[in-house]
């Protein structure tokens, strides 16, 4: 069970030795700072708290602010948890870089979608458009979203037209193609969520028959 | 320049052939046959040329037993040893593609002929001669281990 905060920089190539390519994202992973060590007795659970992206005293709560200075760190933008299922051999204030992960490691991607805005049906859940001619008057329209008499009201979960995108969003089992220490980059085989320069959460994989430990 | 391009030069080749649309090339192609690799010759007209940085590639027909054939290459992948070029060609557009709607002595391109490629051919010959020459040092190093190894290079 790994964690890493990291940017997504954007899409490339890499070639494999029988000349075909693959498609892969590099995401700038680390370094992260640990900023809290949570254990069974004094949590209920085990974890490690990574923190990534220097901000400013101004940016963060006082709360937070506090819980920065007990670790001796530089307020951070992006704080996630990696929970464990047993207590973390790391200790707070250490580092944490992209080399906790290894070429052909299997991983989970979080980060946050693009946003949409506001989308129709056809973009927001892949409905099918009506005819663009021959005096169609339903072009993009959703249709019919139930029946008359009964009963008698739309159902709950209907998919409509609404808020597209700007949410969270986990791609799975995702192969590691190849670190680069130096730069602290990851090429991870596909595409992950978000925009270029989103921020990003890869963890290993937790379902699938590739789950490494 | 972005990361993304930076990390495209690295991975891909240093130096890529110098192509254009309407060429007719010799592809050097590494293919596998069961154990052993021997390189393929395809040899055509370029279609066209798409992509950019690391995902540049190439798309180039011939006619085999009548038998219109086009393949694709990636210009930066490591099976694609080299492209030559045998004959130039003048064309007016990006993509050939009306070239597959033709048949026999029509698929011809013109060859471009002119004062461009005969400087070409020349500063081509030049840069063959200074590589083989930069081997030859090369080799003169290693086997006299020359004191002054980069005054032998100049």
């Amino acid at each position: 069970m790994t964690l890493i905060l990291g940017r997504k920089k954007g899409m490339t190539q890499v070639f494999a030795d029988d000349g075909t390519h693959i498609g892969v994202t590099v995401v700038e992973a680390g370094p992260c700072v640990v900023t809290q060590v949570r254990t069974q007795e004094t949590d209920g659970y085990n974890a490690i708290q990574l923190g990534y992206v220097d901000t400013t005293e101004k940016r963060v709560t006082k709360p937070l602010a506090g819980h920065f200075k007990k670790v001796g760190t530089a307020p951070k933008r992006f704080l996630r948890e990696e929970r464990l299922p047993k207590p973390a051999s790391v200790e707070v204030g250490e580092t944490i870089t992209c080399e906790v992960f290894a070429e052909g490691d299997v991983v989970d991607v979080i980060g946050t979608t693009k946003g949409r805005g506001f989308a129709g049906t056809i973009k927001r859940h892949g409905f099918a458009r009506g005819p663009k001619t021959h005096g169609s008057m339903n072009y993009r329209r959703p249709g019919s979203i139930g029946a008359s008499a009964y009963p008698a009201r739309v159902f709950k979960g209907k998919r409509m037209a609404g808020h597209f995108g700007n949410s969270r969003c986990t791609t799975k089992n995702l192969e590691v193609v190849r670190v680069d220490a130096g730069r602290g980059l990851l090429f991870i085989k596909g595409a992950v969520p978000g925009p270029k320069g989103g921020l990003v959460q890869v963890q290993t994989a937790r379902t699938g028959a590739q789950r490494s430990n | 320049m972005s990361l993304i391009e930076e990390l495209g030069n690295e991975l891909g080749k240093k130096k890529l052939p110098n192509i254009h649309v309407g060429d007719t090339v010799e592809v050097h192609y590494l293919i596998r046959e069961g154990e052993k690799e021997r390189v393929q010759l395809f040899i055509g007209t370029i279609l066209a040329i798409q992509g950019r940085g690391i995902a540049k590639s190439i798309v180039v027909r011939r006619i085999v037993q009548g038998e219109g054939v086009e393949r694709i290459f990636p210009l930066h992948g490591p099976r694609v040893q080299d492209v030559k070029v045998t004959r130039r060609g003048k064309v007016r557009r990006a993509r050939l593609y009306y070239l597959r709607d033709r048949v026999g002595k029509k698929t011809r391109v013109t060859e471009l002929v002119g004062e461009k490629v005969r400087r070409e051919r020349v500063a081509a010959k030049l840069e063959l001669e200074a590589e083989a020459a930069l081997v030859a040092a090369a080799k003169q190093d290693d086997s006299n281990t020359d004191p002054e190894p980069e005054a032998v290079k100049v």
